[in-house]
């Protein structure tokens, strides 16, 4: 039989094969598969041993490299349920009105897990809760097998009392739970809430839990034990959680100066920094002195506006070629007049999915997040750090910190000479 | 290298594990992926010293740990091979050494003294107790090891078998809880079943434990081809998106034909987004996957030109190419180095994937070919990569067989030799390839900026005169 046509489709420049003169409904999938069958992933461990960051974390950093997460806190459902939160006693494990509520919330976060991943097209659902007895992981593990979910467990074992008070000071005294306590109240109700589960905390064992797929994280990624990672994601997911830390540090992301390219309202190029630019470039070696941060890494792109930027500061800087600024190809150092004119259909289909859309010969925002993802990681290994890129690897770095989803990532506002200091803080 | 600004300091890798658990094995596939990526590394494998010092192996009777005589040998070829790889992390400027280590963690008196800059130990250790495994790794590499040259198998197998015995007796295995709890290390258990990985330091050892959790023992077959002959490639233009030429075509139909008759099971197939891949792999007739990052490498503004129009309109980066190929950057384009970096995650998942083809491109193929034949930077612009032609790629013992299956389908020659020396004129100021960053502009006269590639500007290289851990 004779092979199939291929057709560009206009908006992302790809291939694809006709059918009876209609384009095909996709056998071929663009980019790796990284899901085959969707994917559940439990958490497990005591209150206050960084479930929720992780699954926040985690849901964050999987939904912006495209693979569509959802996370459940059935702590959360707890909280919708019964309205008003009186006192550790909920928790209590013979409080038989405690423990059918809480169960009944489970299941429910599990029906809303079975309709995102079966009937929602989600690939990843993050179900959080404490998962602490073989008895309810074995529950769920079932769960995962009828709907033909893979299931990964991710546990948090800590013991160190300093990091327990921190999580407590700074995500449960805030909790809705506690909004009539004060701090001390709060922190002793929840030293006993944890009380509650420790009795029957079962851990994930090396050999009862032999055939399990999961990850032990040990004192905030001191060392972790891994067994049985079944397949790509759950192998990028173990790489992800064994990459991010908690040590308080700042991000700093910039764009380069003004560049003469800019003045003159041409795209892409390599022009070096205006006047104006140049004069960033010494506001900005002034203002991270006065910031006086410990142990900053500068990092720029490899095109010679960043490089000029950075040159300003004094300070040694490491060139990653990945966060050069998208190519637009064949619209490279055009207006945007000139792209209107000269290809005007390129013009329309950008603004109908910026996201998506790629230039004809060069590069769209979903190439970016995927050419960004190591920049990603390795911010997430580092501390301090100053990042002097581009206006498009801007708003893909930031929608990664700030969750954005893809219609929104493109219309990200990064001006020039503004330079935007993110903290962690929280879940977020 | 793209990754050595990420390792500041050097790295000593240490093997650790009982005979036949896999440790030559890891250390040659980590060592060859390392290189590949940018990051010098070399493999000290104190067997060879010890067969170096001993010229003919007896029998298991050496490896006693009350055989006092071979015990002091064992020792000085420790000695030796720590000293070579001092030399070599110092001298020749190598990021990392892989060290051999069987069982015991100290010698004697002699313990190994984990450091604090500038250099970093991790140990790799690999733990098994599935039988099957054990003999399996005996048979595959130990039988035709230099050690038993004329033995037949069953006396290899016994032989082989009382010398793990004999390190058993004084094997200390890496202790997370207790004694080891502050070092850095990754366990590898039953070949990649299960694995502990404990206070990773930095960049390198990350992706040195995420490249152990990928790989596999499993046999497969990796098929390697490019795209069918295209139109460009009949008009000798390099790069662009063109469509297959009807000799393509014969040779679509024909790679249909010839992965039927493999019966491969389970085959995965990839391709990039081009169009002369897809319309290959579409003859297939089977579901293929599409990769952007197996585009083939951009090559700026020469795509789409002849090699003589490069030469007439662009003759100095026409020189400079030939001059240093695996560093030279296309102006608004890129470099075989960009493209290691590039192909990175494909290699990845190759390594976690079973039997897979990838139709690609002659640059990309080359890249990919290097990693698997392990070679150098030097050789890989220029190796042979001709169109119509499938490499079938299998691993045996520590390396890759390659088979070489030509489709008898007809193409033109699209590979060029590196030529002789003395060809090019370029004036002796000349910056090297190297310099080339991402400027549009092709470069015709002598640059002034002198930058060296590996450090950014204003730092300093690590310094070899540091004091280094040390078995003093």
């Amino acid at each position: 039989s004779p092979s199939r046509e291929l057709t560009q489709n206009p908006l992302q420049k790809t291939w694809e094969p006709y059918d009876n003169g209609l384009p095909a409904g996709h056998s071929a999938q663009r980019g790796v598969c990284m899901t085959n069958c969707p994917t559940l992933i439990v958490m497990v461990g005591l209150p206050a041993r960084g479930k929720t960051y992780i699954s926040k974390k985690l849901t964050r950093y999987l939904n912006w490299i495209g693979v569509p997460t959802k996370e459940f806190n059935v702590g959360q459902y707890r909280r919708d349920l019964v309205k008003k939160y009186k006192s550790f006693e909920f928790f209590l494990p013979d409080n038989e009105e405690g423990l059918k509520i809480r169960k009944q919330c489970a299941l429910a976060a599990l029906n809303d897990v079975r309709q995102y991943l079966s009937e929602e097209n989600g690939h990843v659902a993050v179900f959080d809760a404490t998962n602490t007895t073989r008895e309810r992981r074995e529950t769920i593990y079932k769960f995962g097998e009828e709907n033909g979910y893979k299931t990964f467990f991710v546990e948090s074992v800590c013991v160190d009392p300093e990091v327990i008070a921190a999580n407590i000071v700074q995500v449960k005294l805030g909790s809705p739970d506690y909004v009539d306590c004060s701090n001390d109240e709060a922190t002793e109700d929840f030293m006993k809430r944890i009380e509650c589960y420790k009795n029957s905390y079962e851990t994930l064992d090396e050999t009862l839990d032999k055939d399990l797929s999961y990850i032990k994280i040990m004192d905030v990624g001191r060392s972790y034990l891994v067994n049985r990672v079944m397949d790509h994601i759950q192998s990028r997911i173990v790489y992800y959680l064994m990459n991010i830390h908690v040590t308080p540090r700042s991000i700093y992301l910039c764009r380069h100066g003004e560049s003469e390219l800019n003045l003159k309202g041409r795209i892409g190029g390599d022009p070096g920094l205006s006047v104006r630019g140049k004069e960033f470039a010494k506001s900005l070696a002034q203002f991270i002195n006065e910031q006086n941060i410990k142990d900053l890494k500068v990092w720029t792109s490899q095109m010679k506006r960043t490089i000029q930027t950075a040159e300003a500061l004094g300070v040694p800087y490491e060139q990653w070629k990945v966060l050069n600024e998208i190519d637009a190809g064949v619209c490279e150092e055009m207006t945007y007049e000139e792209i209107q004119e000269n290809y005007p259909l390129e013009f329309a289909l950008r603004d109908q999915d910026k996201y998506r859309y790629r230039y004809p010969k060069g590069e769209s925002y979903e190439d970016l997040v995927q050419r960004l993802e190591p920049v990603i990681m390795e911010l997430e290994r580092q501390e301090n750090v100053l990042v002097i890129c581009h206006q498009a690897v801007m708003r893909c770095l930031l929608a990664y910190f700030l969750d954005k989803p893809a219609e929104q990532l493109p219309y990200l506002k990064c001006p020039l000479h503004t330079v935007l200091k993110l903290t962690p803080v929280a879940y977020g | 290298a793209w990754a050595s600004y990420m390792t500041n300091s050097p790295t000593l890798i240490v093997m650790i594990g009982l005979p036949a658990r896999g440790k030559t094995y890891v250390s040659k596939k980590l060592t060859r992926y390392l290189n590949w990526i940018g990051v010098p590394t070399r493999v000290f494998n104190l067997g060879v010293y010890r067969r170096e010092a001993v010229k003919s192996y007896k029998s298991y009777d050496f490896f006693r740990h009350d055989n006092k005589e071979a015990m002091e040998i064992r020792k000085r070829c420790a000695l030796v091979a720590l000293q070579d790889v001092k030399a070599y992390l110092l001298e020749e400027c190598g990021q990392i050494a892989v060290r051999l280590f069987s069982a015991k963690r100290s010698w004697g008196g002699s313990c190994l003294h984990i450091s604090s800059p500038p250099s970093q130990v991790f140990f790799v250790e690999s733990v098994c107790d599935d039988p099957e495994v054990i003999a399996a790794n005996i048979l595959e590499v130990k039988v035709s090891s230099p050690d038993y040259p004329e033995r037949n198998r069953e006396n290899v197998m016994d032989d082989f078998l009382k010398r793990i015995e004999c390190y058993k007796v004084t094997y200390q295995p890496l202790d997370p809880d207790k004694y080891d709890k502050d070092l850095s290390f990754i366990k590898v258990i039953n070949v990649g079943q299960r694995f502990l990985v404990n206070r990773v330091q930095d960049y390198i050892q990350s992706k040195i434990v995420y490249y152990l959790m990928n790989i596999h023992v499993q046999p497969r077959t990796i098929y390697l081809c490019r795209h069918g002959e295209s139109e460009y490639n009949l008009v000798g233009k390099i790069g662009g998106d063109s469509g297959l030429s009807p000799r393509g075509k014969q040779f679509a139909q024909a790679l249909k034909k010839f992965i039927e008759e493999q019966e491969i099971v389970d085959l995965k197939v990839w391709t990039s987004q081009l169009k002369r891949t897809i319309q290959t792999a579409e003859s297939l007739g089977v579901t293929y996957e599409q990769w952007k990052i197996l585009n083939e490498i951009d090559a700026g503004v020469c795509e789409e030109m002849t090699y003589a129009e490069i030469e007439a309109k662009y003759p100095d980066e026409f020189a400079l190419r030939d001059q240093e190929k695996y560093l030279y950057r296309y102006p608004g384009g890129e470099s075989y180095q960009d493209l290691v970096q590039r192909l990175e995650p494909v290699i990845m998942e190759l390594e976690r994937q079973g039997n897979v083809l990838v139709i690609c491109h002659q640059a990309v193929m080359r890249c990919l070919l290097a990693y698997f034949l392990d070679k150098s930077a030097d050789e890989l612009p220029y190796l042979r990569c001709p169109l119509h032609t499938i490499l079938k790629l299998t691993p045996v013992a520590y390396g890759c067989k390659v088979e070489t299956i030509n489709l008898n389908v007809e193409a033109v020659n699209t590979h060029r030799d590196k030529p002789s020396l003395n060809s090019n004129n370029l004036p002796a100021s000349q910056s090297p390839a190297r310099m080339r960053r991402s400027s549009l502009t092709p470069r015709a006269s002598a640059d002034t900026e002198q930058r060296p590639r590996h450090h950014s500007v204003g730092s300093k290289p690590p310094d070899p005169l540091g004091p280094f851990p040390f078995l003093e």
